[in-house]
């Protein structure tokens, strides 16, 4: 079994998975299977932790039972160190999983008296291997034989002995190192060990540590060359690979609501994307944190689940805050829909930071994560750091299909846009939260600053805090530039003035028309009256006329006949008629 | 199994020396791997010396970490061979063949009595 192991071990690299969170990930598997990979770093970099890890992992999840020499600490303090990660080691060695074997050498009591050789540690080491078919070996700190054996030639000899030996007995080593002044061990055990080299490091910047890890090599395997910062809490080590994603992710149609209808309407009427990024930055008191926990109440209402990271205000701050616009988000944290982790930035690194968000993020599973605000990890002149970092929070939430809403604190209004360019980019949703001074008062608005891959709204709104939440209206924008909040209601109430002068001024022209067409009426009437009467009277005088000329006519004939008899008779009685 | 690193392990050189008085009693130990050239000259510089030293008050255990592996953990041996002075206390370890007779007599604090 074991013949065949090494025999295919010539042609493939096989892997031993740790079953350290993250770490396979990195190493393309884990570490490779029957040799000895070398653990190096500082004091208290987790070096001991690391390695039982290691075995405890192999021994429960991939059922290869480990060997922990430790030749530091006894096996009583193992025991109840890792008791802490809920490692019951007790157990495991009841169960003979796992076999400790401390080694304890003391310079005062030994005294060299010419030859000799270390194979008393490899009967032990080989013992104990058997006794419980180790597939695992962990040599913790081999190096303090060196501060107990005065031999160093004979020791050395022996160490490249033990290490050929554990790979020709096909067990997979963790052996580790402490860090030297120049070389990665103190001493140059890379010399012996050089199939893979992992470091480990426990750095603070700016008085808060980071732990980070990098494979320096790993021979015949590929393997990612950053330094990866990892964790130690109460379930182990976890490293986070986040650093080694690629840009492909899964990309979501579904629009999710942003919680507030009006910004919805700004957003196509739909929302955001699922699984994309959302920054809503802006000035101090302009309402960010209401945004997001508008966006956490309405995604609790669809009962999804919501990681709320607030980095400047306790939960029962925030969500007594949050209460008086009338969002209630407690109901939401008793029925496990929505948890809050509360940190000052300045409690750990950025990368330690990362490496809690990316944990309770595996944790709890949520479909949407908030993170407010961001800019308060920027401390000192760190913001490149802060855009590594961010970016990789989004990519680690985006692969995982989960909507992310940042939140960020510009300082002053000039450098609205500029001062978050930095992280501009990874965002696809920004909304500008801003100030809009006007007529000593001080108003809130609200834009769409972009917004891929959606025809969002050009509009600033005036952004509004009411007792149910947040508003938005439309701002006036006239010629005297933007308006809002009472200026705006002035405006608003000057344009209804307009609008009703102008209705009056209508009905007046209204009236005026109908009294014009009246008197027209009238004259029309009285020219007709006149008219008659006039024609009447013409009428009447032609008919006297008429009588007239009849009537002449008649004289003339009476005349004439009154001549041929009487001349004069006829004359005057003519002139009698 | 056990895999025998040196020579064959049959042959054990287990031999002890019932000591005379409870006073004055040495108990030594003496752990080797199989008969390897170490563990013999070992065993005959030890006899030598306590012969010399320690005429018919000691008793020589040697164990052979190679059939008893487990014996090994006891007294925190690395280095082969070693001797162990188990009484009187306090325990003192002497790594090597002890072919340094000087040293060995150090290591057993033998130098002022002899």
């Amino acid at each position: 079994m074991k013949k065949a192991e090494r025999k295919s071990l010539d042609k493939n690299l096989l892997k031993s998975p740790t079953g350290i969170q993250g770490f396979d990930e990195i190493t393309g598997g884990g570490l490779p299977t029957g040799r000895p990979t070398l653990v190096c770093g500082g004091a208290g970099c987790g070096k001991t932790l690391f390695g039982m890890e290691f075995l405890v992992r192999g021994t429960t999840q991939f059922n290869e039972p480990g060997v922990f020499m430790s030749f530091e600490e006894t096996n009583e303090e193992l025991i109840k160190n890792v008791a802490s990660l809920g490692f019951d080691l007790e157990d495991l060695i009841k169960h003979k999983k796992i076999a400790l074997d401390h080694v304890h050498v003391e310079r005062s009591e030994i005294e060299e008296t010419g030859e000799y050789d270390l194979e008393g540690l490899f009967i032990r080491l080989n013992y104990a291997i058997d006794s419980i078919g180790a597939k695992r070996v962990v040599l913790d700190t081999i190096e303090s034989l060196f501060a107990g054996l005065p031999n160093q030639l004979i020791l050395r000899a022996e160490l490249r002995r033990l290490f050929r030996w554990l790979k020709e007995k096909g067990v997979t080593a963790i052996i580790t190192g402490e860090r030297g002044e120049e070389t990665l061990t103190r001493q140059g055990l890379e010399e012996y060990v050089s199939d893979c080299v992992i470091m480990l490091d426990h750095r603070v910047n700016e008085q808060t540590s980071t732990r980070r890890l990098r494979v320096v090599k790993y021979r015949g395997s590929m393997h990612g060359t950053n330094e990866y910062p990892f964790l130690i809490d109460e379930n182990g080590v976890s490293v986070l690979p986040v650093t080694s994603l690629g840009l492909g992710h899964i990309v979501s149609n579904k629009r999710i609501s942003s919680g507030i209808t009006e910004l919805d309407k700004m957003l196509e009427g739909k929302g955001y994307y699922r699984g994309s990024t959302v920054l809503v930055s802006g000035t101090a008191g302009v309402g960010k944190t209401s945004v997001a926990a508008h966006f956490a109440e309405a995604a609790c209402k669809r009962g999804e689940r919501v990681l709320y990271f607030c980095f400047e205000e306790s939960p029962n701050q925030l969500m007594r805050n949050m209460r008086s616009i009338g969002i209630k988000l407690e109901p939401w944290v008793h029925k496990g829909l929505l948890q809050f982790k509360a940190t000052r930035p300045t409690l750990y690194g950025l990368e330690m930071h990362l490496a809690v968000t990316h944990k309770a993020v595996n944790v709890f599973k949520p479909d949407i994560v908030i993170l407010d605000p961001i800019n308060t990890f920027i401390l000192g002149d760190k913001e490149n750091e802060v855009k590594t970092m961010l970016m990789r929070i989004v990519d680690f939430l985006k692969g995982n299909q989960i909507t992310a809403l940042f939140t960020s604190l510009t300082s002053t209004e000039s450098a609205l846009e500029s001062s978050d360019v930095g992280i501009s980019s990874l965002i696809d949703t920004w909304i500008l939260l801003r100030d809009i001074e006007l007529n000593g008062e001080r108003n809130r608005g609200m834009y769409v600053l972009k917004s891929r891959g959606m025809a969002n709204s050009n509009q600033i709104r005036e952004f509004i805090l009411t007792d149910h939440g947040v508003r938005l209206r439309e701002v006036y924008i006239g010629a005297s530039g933007v308006l809002t909040g009472s200026a705006r209601i002035a405006q608003e109430a000057l344009e209804n003035a307009e609008v009703l002068t102008r209705k009056q001024v209508i009905e007046r022209k209204k009236r005026e028309i109908e009294r014009k067409r009246n008197a027209l009426k009238a004259q029309i009437a009285t020219l007709h009256a006149d008219f008659e009467s006039e024609e009447a009277e013409a009428i009447k005088l032609i008919k006297t006329e008429k009588d007239m000329i009849n009537r002449l006519e008649q004289d003339k004939i009476e005349m004439a006949v009154s001549r041929k008899s009487v001349n004069g008779n006829s004359k005057t009685s003519k002139l009698k008629k | 199994m056990m895999k025998p690193k040196k020579g064959n392990s049959d042959n054990q050189l287990n031999k002890r020396k019932p000591a005379k008085t409870a006073d004055d009693k040495w108990v030594l130990r003496l752990y080797v791997a199989g008969q390897s050239p170490k563990a013999l000259t070992a065993y005959a510089n030890l006899k030598k010396i306590c012969d010399e030293q320690l005429k018919g008050k000691y008793s020589i255990e040697v164990i052979d970490l190679l059939i008893n592996p487990k014996l090994g953990n006891e007294d925190q041996i690395l280095a082969l061979p070693t001797l162990v002075r188990k009484l009187p206390v306090p325990v003192r370890k002497i790594i090597g063949d002890l072919s340094d007779t000087e040293r060995v007599l150090v290591g057993l604090n033998l130098l002022h009595i002899g």
